[in-house]
């Protein structure tokens, strides 16, 4: 037994504003600390000031901003501010959603760092009430060439699969990108959906005074203490130091957890429910007193620690407070309620424990050791965090990327393998293959199909929902208000490509130091662009985390702001994919290819630019990009096409190698029906948006030109699906090739790429 | 026919597997909690899941293997009755040793989720007489140990016997099993253990049809 009157004594001892500094207490957020609470803290409640005021916990820098996106339609039962969104699919059933970043820990310890991503975004679900039926990642790793990348992919890819494949949730999307900008801060952003009876979901508000705390789940440990801190804080060479404070992740006990909680949840047992994630026991339980009572009025906290189950002997309330022990849940009961509880979690052999109970004072009070240890109103730890409105500057324009100072490549098919096999655009399959992407016997297509969006039915049902994951962020580099609008109608496009009708947006808003006002600049106008896109699509934000100081030694990652989408199919049996097209089908383009060559990938992996060179981005019309994809839905809808892609990275060249290496058929595209500009490379490569390839059969393409001359929409033929090639055709009349790629070649280059980097050694 | 499906900690196909045994016995599964549940008496076949029972922790199926439930899976085999063991299901069934070998990691050491051809090797069999006339089939694998290893003179005698009834079609073998082979029978012919997942391949998603032939095969024999 440790001496506890040594321990309580540092741990109640008056703390000044130099130890504040240490915390990440900043001078006038000190000030404010002690103005608020009337005296200065001791070594525990600093501790969790320090938690809650972190930018992690706060959004203190994004909050004002982040204000700015719509959240409310007719649809939405619950957009930000909870564990996640929760949007109505019809026949009293509800999606819940969202995506957070793991980015620093998993920098820091890959397979674990990206694991516990893992199962922190499927708490945030099943604490809903949600069964988690999805998985979608999005990765941005640093050069290929850089020397921790690798081992870096390894590690990620190897945790989310070692985490999702146990917990039986199918991964069923996602995106990987490398670019120098992440060499030193990695972005590891995960996504969970999750299905609810919209009469049984839960929330972290709505708790009475009076009523039991009860802790179920892992045993807490000394893994993970501020890590939301860490999550705050800029990067450094030598911050694999900070090992410890990644947590490990046991997707075994996360299985169980969420088998038991539904079991729960099944009854009237819960008032309210809050999961452990960053800042662990601080944030669930200061979380559900401030949004406690009847009216979000708030309660207060009484919780014995010493009833807290521990992994470890002589732990102190400091560091119990502020672990972020994995696969924890907090939970208020109704008091009649605690023996069939615990019968549930034993059944499960899962800790549950009685540790507290709320009260009518306003306070989070906290005894160990038979003495109290932390005696702080909760409101000023959440509601009065700093909300601050940092300095920011206008990015800067760019100019427009003129594309005749460039000569016309010699040989467009080398272009369109140099493309298809660029680290961006290469096959991922290496990286899929090692996640279960068919548990749960629901998945209609997913990443093995290289659809825009996968499809995952709604179980016992004919409904499904599809899900993607989007962002450009060298759009977002090159022009941030563009780019967070492309990024919006990108996944928009990508649902709509499926057939799905798009209904909201979770988002994961990746970028620098927000104390530097030309990093704000980016992150206030990515922002802007953004709700402008979710505006006029009526695709509300639902849900989301900002992950800031994504620096290292003082450089900022390219501002990656990421959307996770959700679209709803009514029917299955109307749906399209990638893999549809049949021989002789007809290929139809839709939209107008209006010369953008700026920031494209043609840009950055044929000429070779970087950074300002790149030019200004395509501009997004978004009144064209909801005409265009209303029009393609209803196409699908009405049963026209067999199979439709969006065309954005590489243009119409590469949209039209996916379509042939999916379908695994040949297809020849004339590129006058596709662009009239006087450069081929313009026309094949451009990425002006709102445009889609579709293939359709013949019977289809009358009617379907037809629709869009009364729409006034350009939707015509293009080419044909025929053969073994990918051939592109200029000049109908002599039909000219200028390129003639075999399928073969075609999919050994777009292959090969990522298993040949994966397999060499360094 | 009767069903019943064990679920143990950890199980995560038990659904899959109530939801298929359900769609082509037109009756619901028994659903059989491993610590304190019942295989009902009138049971035909015995459905033991994939997943990472217990997470996989020791050795895959180890601890599963050593459950109260054992006991009555075990009594059931015995009497002659029909187990079918997919994935983690079939690693308990090694574990068990109501089949011969082991399961190891994959050679790749890489988790592998794909569609996988599969040769029919004996259409003579009740979990497989639905094939009759079919070389081979497709059905999703996802797993990390499905290497399976056995000595010489058992794999000679599987062979012998005709007990082998799939096996990776050749060149694809996507875990470095000896001999290709992918799923096996006991001697009696009455408990198959397979790594690739016929429950993922009754239809309605991305894994196809070529699943269902198991489950008839097993409707008509029992």
């Amino acid at each position: 037994m440790p001496d506890t009157s040594a321990i309580l004594a540092r741990l109640t001892t008056t703390q000044t504003a130099k130890e504040g500094v240490e915390h990440g207490i900043k001078a006038d957020e000190w000030e404010r600390l002690v103005t608020r609470l009337g005296r200065e803290p001791n070594l525990v409640e600093l501790g969790i000031y320090s938690v809650m005021w972190s930018e992690h916990c706060s959004y203190k820098s994004s909050r004002r901003h982040l204000s700015k996106f719509p959240t409310k339609n007719a649809r939405v039962i619950q957009g930000p501010g909870e564990n996640a969104g929760v949007i109505d699919i019809g026949d009293g059933q509800a999606a819940i959603f969202k995506m957070e970043s793991h980015n620093h820990p998993s920098y820091i310890e890959p397979y674990q760092g990206a694991a516990t991503g893992v199962g922190g975004i499927l708490r945030d679900v099943f604490t809903m009430g949600a069964r988690p039926i999805a998985l979608v990642n999005a990765l941005r790793f640093g050069d290929p060439s850089h020397p921790k990348t690798r081992s870096l992919v390894a590690g990620v890819v190897a945790g989310i699969g070692g985490y999702g494949n146990c917990v039986g949730v199918p991964t069923v999307a996602g995106e990987t990108q490398f670019d120098a900008g992440y060499n030193g801060n990695i972005l590891v952003n995960a996504m969970a959906v999750g299905l609810a009876d919209q009469d049984k979901i839960f929330y972290a508000r709505g708790a009475t005074p009076g009523n039991p705390i009860f802790y179920v789940g892992s045993k807490t440990g000394r893994d993970g203490i501020h890590g939301a801190t860490m999550a705050s804080a800029e990067f450094s060479e030598g911050d694999e130091e900070k090992r410890p404070t990644v947590q490990v992740g046991d997707p075994f006990t996360e299985k169980l957890l969420i088998e038991a909680c539904l079991e729960l949840m099944a009854t009237d047992a819960i008032q309210a429910i809050q999961d452990m994630g960053a800042a662990g026991l601080t944030s669930s339980s200061v979380e559900m007193a401030a949004s406690g009572g009847a009216n979000g009025e708030g309660i207060g906290v009484v919780m014995d620690l010493d009833k807290v189950p521990q992994r470890e002997e002589g732990m102190t309330a400091y560091e119990i407070m502020l672990s972020e022990s994995q696969e924890r849940m907090l939970m208020v009961l109704y008091p009649d309620k605690i023996d069939m509880a615990k019968a549930i979690f034993d059944k499960y052999d899962l800790s549950a424990e009685v540790i507290g109970e709320t009260t009518d004072t306003g306070h989070l009070v906290l005894t160990q050791f038979g003495q109290v240890v932390c005696d702080i109103p909760v409101a000023p730890l959440a509601e009065d965090a700093p909300n601050y409105d940092r300095p920011w500057i206008e990015p800067p324009k760019r100019a427009v990327l003129d594309i005749s100072r460039f000569p016309e490549p010699g040989d467009y098919g080398d272009v369109v393998l140099k493309l298809m096999s660029c680290p961006d655009m290469a096959s991922k399959r290496w990286i899929w293959e090692q996640y279960d992407r068919h548990v749960m016997n629901d998945t209609l297509d997913s990443s093995q199909s290289m659809g825009n969006a996968a499809i995952v039915r709604i179980h016992g049902t004919n409904k499904a929902l599809a899900i993607c994951s989007d962002c450009n962020p060298h759009y977002v580099a090159a022009d941030p208000y563009e780019g967070g609008k492309q990024a919006v109608a990108e996944a928009y496009r990508n649902l709509s490509s499926v057939g799905a009708t798009p209904i909201a947006i979770t988002d994961n808003l990746n970028f620098g130091n927000p104390e530097k006002p030309a990093t704000m600049g980016y992150i206030v106008k990515a922002i802007e662009g953004m709700a402008e896109a979710c505006r006029v699509l009526d695709f509300p934000v639902v849900s989301g985390n900002v992950s800031l100081y994504n620096e290292t030694d003082g450089v900022a990652i390219p501002p990656t702001p990421v959307v996770g989408g959700i679209g709803l199919i009514e029917d299955v049996s109307k749906i399209a994919t990638l893999k549809g097209a049949e021989k002789d089908d007809v290929l139809i383009f839709v939209g107008d290819t209006t010369g953008q060559f700026g920031a494209s990938l043609f840009a950055r992996e044929w000429l070779g630019l970087k950074g300002e060179d790149l030019g200004s981005p395509p501009p997004i019309d978004l009144e064209i990009e909801k005409k265009h994809a209303t029009f393609v839905r209803q196409l699908i809808h009405d049963g026209l096409v067999h199979a439709v892609h969006d065309v954005s990275d590489g243009g119409i060249a590469c949209a039209a190698a996916e379509l042939a290496l999916a379908s695994g058929m040949g297809m020849t595209v004339s590129i006058e029906d596709i662009g009239r500009d006087k450069a081929t490379a313009m026309n094949l490569f451009c990425e002006a948006s709102a445009r889609y390839l579709m293939a359709v059969p013949q019977s289809s393409q009358a009617e379907i030109v037809r629709r869009g001359n009364e729409l006034s929409i350009n939707a015509g033929w293009c080419g044909s699906v025929q053969g073994d090639y990918l051939v592109f055709i200029e000049e109908p009349v002599k039909a000219r090739k200028v390129a003639e790629l075999p399928l073969s070649r075609l999919r050994e280059a777009h292959e090969g790429w990522l298993p040949n980097y994966m397999n060499e050694v360094d | 026919m009767k069903t019943a499906v064990i679920v143990f900690p950890g199980s995560n196909c038990d659904r899959d597997a109530q939801d298929a045994l359900a769609k082509v016995t037109g009756k619901a599964p028994a659903m059989v909690w491993h610590k304190d549940g019942t295989i009902p008496s009138d049971t035909d076949l015995v459905m033991v899941p994939g997943g990472f029972s217990y997470g996989d922790y020791l050795r895959c199926g180890a601890i599963a293997g050593n459950s109260p439930i054992i006991e009555q899976l075990t009594a059931h085999a015995r009497r002659g009755g029909y187990v079918l063991g997919v994935c983690n299901g079939f690693q308990i069934l090694c574990e068990t040793r109501l089949l011969p070998g082991a399961l190891m990691r994959n050679a790749s050491l890489h988790f592998v989720c794909k569609p996988q051809r599969l040769s029919v090797e004996s259409a003579n069999t009740a979990f497989t007489s639905a094939y009759a006339g079919r070389d081979t089939v497709t059905f999703p694998i996802a797993h990390h140990d499905g290497n399976f290893f056995a000595d010489d003179e058992t794999l000679d005698r599987l062979e012998g016997e005709g007990r082998v009834t799939f096996r990776y079609v050749q060149g694809e073998n996507p875990n470095g099993a000896a001999r290709d082979i992918a799923g096996i029978l006991s001697e009696n012919g009455r408990v198959l253990g397979m790594m690739p997942h016929p429950e993922r391949a009754v239809g309605g998603n991305e894994g196809g049809l070529d699943g269902l032939g198991v489950f008839e095969s097993l409707v008509s024999a029992a």
